[in-house]
């Protein structure tokens, strides 16, 4: 054993969130799986009620377990070491969620190149095209698919443009924000963290309006073949990340405004600004690959 | 750290260990969660092989006898997903929660409360797995890799319950891995070095590395799977401009590394094993440190070895044809780095040592029935047969397996502080080493002749190898119960006591502390020299 001093590592005692958590992701997933089979075949079931009482323990779980978790951190329990753990758990996370995203981009890769032209007698498949789908033709966005169902193809101009715009200025303003808060200007750092919040929502709200005109005005919709599978399954997750990472920035406001995180000390701040910059990088990818290529 | 704080977190760590069924569901303790996965990992380890029985007494004579197809699909199937996800998978993070922190002088766990957590999750996933086969239309049916369209337009219904469990199962891995990646990057002891790292920590550091890597992609091959079943899309339909081999693809980026997964951490506890008993150095350290990181990158570039027979340009079959037999190269060293620390050591044949060299030998025939399934075109009259069954079990069982039971004797007792009993040791160790090798063996030369995989009947000229590899498939099933005894006799503290060292050859950490280990180890890190 050493002579040196060093730096307990704080072991957080004991906790009853974990286990309401794992009672939610039970009902989660019991009730989801029931829910999907009961509203696409039309079956009556309670798959619906014990979903949302999932969802409601969840939440409950997640209100619980963060408060306690702030709790702790004002309460100046955590030691760096642990805030390094926080740090890199936290790293590893956003890692695992650039490969759920990577499963989906391979599928949009490997449709466009590979099964698309495929389909249409390419490589030693002259014939698939001929005697399976005769007069098939590769193109891309996959206006006409195989079996003769047809869409049209969303454009990059307009709405994708203006909303990529919003959230690359949106991770410029949260870099301003977490900079405010590293030199301790708080109402710079309330400002720029507004501004964040403010982008994310009109973000969301045109990812709605461009769903809406897909489905009204284009006849693109989830069921028209692979271009509008992959693109609706593709900014479909990635909108569901902007909400979540929205309402981290939400929660983070008001910390801030009760005068939470400094220099030392902003281990969650740093957590939603990290996620934040996530979500940008993979939407310019998004909107190259899924948009204008 | 203020000395308050200081105060505060010695209150809550050196008194209670609370009792009762409380202490399991609110544990924070890295050896309590790792208890837990254990336990949990044996029990689905017992589950899944009765479903392995089921499947040996409808192959023990030709004809449809005992089972509806439909049924042994099911029990394939869940067999599988139970054995990968449930048994093998929380064995090996059970043993890092238990032994990462010893080995690298940590007090516990980085993140404690989420280890919790992704235990704690497990046992639902399960629940809903096993509780679907009890649905109307019977559970899953489309074999554990799950293929397209088997799992989109002809299964039955339980295949929603089947997606969300599996993302459970998911969740719960990434977690394990996150935490077992940060402990080892943030808590290791001063003087702990990157090239100090037991084996068992470097090969279990890789392993996390890859399923943080591989489960998100999983969840993506399971969502759409999900989509195309019930909401109209179509990833895995030509009509819809998608592909069905599409989805091999994705599952087996995940499905390769997987088995890599399941086998790194097995390397690893070869390696303290080896040295232990033969009372010298693990022999090319480094290079097995080395040998292991590019066995975990290339299994990102074999995946389509699992697919030469559904439709690849000739280009990709010979690449990864090569590529797979690439990956021999580093498993190659690892074994001949055991064979060569065994060389002019002083052996001993304890039970964990037993365990240890039936896995050098049996396991290496599992990597070579591999390297003939890497050759693209005998694979054409391998893929889908027995052939392919003989080889995943000699690596899966003979292999993982056998190198948890290996760990199990190894650590039990610095867990419990007591020996465990030789004499069902050796009954246990004889029983399965004998019928492992009449249940697999033969699998070899059905499969060779032609026997498929997955069909719950077979030609005539089959019968009698089956019977054969049946008894043997009841006799290990049953030589499990002896281990199952051993173990409870042993967590009873029944038996002779262990010192802290246990073995005397052995090295490290974890041998430091005493027999069983307490509660709280290494509150104050050790100097590492
Ligand atoms: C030298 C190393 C290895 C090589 C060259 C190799 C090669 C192969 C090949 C070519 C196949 C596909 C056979 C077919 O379906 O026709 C296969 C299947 C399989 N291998 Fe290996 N393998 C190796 C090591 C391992 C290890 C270490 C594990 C697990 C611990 C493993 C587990 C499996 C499994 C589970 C399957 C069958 C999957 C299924 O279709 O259900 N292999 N292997
Ligand atoms: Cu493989």
């Amino acid at each position: 054993m050493s002579e040196q001093q060093y730096e307990k590592y704080y072991v957080p005692a004991q906790s009853a969130w974990p286990i309401v958590g794992a009672v939610a992701l039970f009902l989660i997933a019991v009730g989801a799986g029931n829910f999907v089979v009961e509203s696409t075949r039309g079956k009556e079931g309670f798959g619906g009620w014990i979903l949302t009482a999932g969802l409601l323990v969840l939440l409950v779980m997640l209100v619980g377990w963060f408060r306690d978790q702030i709790e702790e951190s004002m309460a100046g329990k955590y030691s760096a070491q642990l805030g390094r753990s926080y740090r890199q758990g936290m790293s590893w996370f956003i890692f695992s969620e650039v490969m759920f995203f990577a499963a989906f981009f391979g599928a949009l890769f490997y449709t466009r190149m590979i099964a698309v032209p495929w389909l249409a007698g390419e490589s030693n498949n002259a014939m698939t095209n001929a005697v399976l789908w005769p007069g098939f033709e590769a193109i891309w966005p996959l206006t006409t698919t195989p079996d003769g169902t047809t869409t049209q193809a969303m454009g990059w101009m307009g709405l994708p443009l203006i909303n990529t715009a919003i959230l690359l200025i949106s991770s410029v303003t949260a870099h301003f924000a977490h900079v405010a808060l590293e030199e301790g200007k708080r109402g710079r750092l309330k400002l720029f963290l507004g501004i964040t919040i403010v982008l994310g929502l009109i973000f969301l709200f045109l990812q709605v309006e461009e769903y809406v005109h897909a489905y009204r005005d284009l006849g693109l919709t989830l069921t028209s073949g692979v271009y509008g599978n992959t693109f609706f399954l593709l900014t479909g997750f990635h909108g569901l990340h902007v909400t979540l990472g929205t309402l981290m920035l939400i929660i983070m406001f008001f910390r801030v405004l009760k005068g939470h995180f400094n220099k030392e000390n902003q281990f969650a701040f740093q957590a939603t600004s990290w996620y934040w910059h996530f979500v940008d990088v993979v939407w310019v990818i998004l909107f190259v690959f899924v948009y204008i290529l | 750290m203020s000395s308050v704080a200081d105060d505060l977190h010695h209150d809550e760590h050196h008194d209670h260990k609370p009792a009762g069924i409380m202490r399991w569901l609110l544990t924070t303790n890295h050896k309590d969660i790792g208890t837990l996965y254990l336990w949990f990992a044996f029990i689905m380890f017992l589950v899944g092989g009765a479903m392995a029985m089921v499947i040996r007494a409808e192959l023990f004579q030709p004809g449809l006898q005992i089972v509806e197809p439909n049924f042994f699909n099911q029990m394939t199937t869940v067999h599988g997903l139970i054995m990968v996800f449930g048994a093998v998978m929380p064995a090996f993070t059970g043993l890092a929660n238990w032994m990462v922190p010893l080995m690298i002088g940590a007090p516990d766990m980085a993140l404690p409360r989420m280890n919790n957590w992704s235990f704690w999750i497990l046992p639902g996933a399960f629940l809903i797995l096993l509780a679907s086969l009890f649905l109307e239309g019977g559970g899953p049916n489309f074999g554990w890799t799950f293929y397209a369209p088997l799992s989109t337009t002809y299964s039955n219904d339980s295949t929603a319950l089947f997606v969300f469990s599996v993302h459970i199962m998911g969740i719960s891995s990434i977690m394990g891995a996150i935490n077992v990646i940060v402990t080892i990057f943030n808590m290791r002891a001063p003087g702990m070095t990157w090239m100090k790292m037991p084996m068992f920590v470097w090969t279990w550091l890789i392993t996390a590395f890859l399923l943080i890597a591989v489960m998100p992609v999983l969840a993506g091959a399971v969502t759409m799977v999900l989509t195309d079943k019930y909401f109209g899309t179509s990833f895995f339909d030509a009509a819809g401009g998608g592909d069905p081999v599409l989805f091999q693809h994705i599952f087996w980026f995940f499905g390769h590394p997987e088995v890599y997964i399941m086998i790194l951490p097995a390397f690893g506890i070869i390696s303290h094993i080896v040295p232990t008993f033969s009372r010298k150095k693990l022999f090319g350290y480094s290079s097995m440190v080395y040998a292991t990181a590019s066995i975990a990158l290339l299994s990102f570039i074999v995946w389509a070895h699992h697919m030469f027979t559904t439709g690849m340009p000739l280009f990709a079959e010979m690449f990864f044809m090569f590529a797979t037999m690439l990956i021999s190269v580093p498993t190659g060293v690892k074994v001949f780095n055991w064979v060569a620390t065994m060389w002019r050591g002083s052996i001993s044949y304890e039970m964990p040592m037993m365990f240890a060299l039936a896995f050098i030998v049996l396991f290496t025939i599992g990597g070579f029935s591999g390297l003939m399934l890497a050759i693209t075109p005998v694979d054409f009259q391998y893929h889908d047969t027995y052939f392919v069954v003989a080889h995943f079990h000699y690596v899966l069982v003979t292999g993982a397996v056998f190198s948890i039971m290996a760990a199990v004797y190894y650590w039990l007792p610095k867990w419990c502080g007591k020996m465990y009993d030789q004499t069902l040791a050796q009954w246990h160790f004889w029983c399965s080493l004998i019928s492992v090798n009449l249940l697999f063996f033969p699998m070899h030369f059905v499969g060779l002749a032609g026997m498929p995989r997955r069909i719950p009947d077979y030609a005539l000229q089959f019968a009698d190898f089956n019977k054969w590899i049946s008894i043997g498939g009841f006799a290990f099933g049953l030589s499990q119960l002896i281990f199952l005894a051993l173990i409870i006799k042993a967590s009873r503290k029944i038996g002779e006591p262990a010192t802290a060292q246990v073995w005397d050859g052995a090295e490290g950490l974890e041998w430091e502390v005493p027999s069983p280990a307490p509660y709280h180890t290494f509150e104050t890190p050790p100097e590492v020299k």
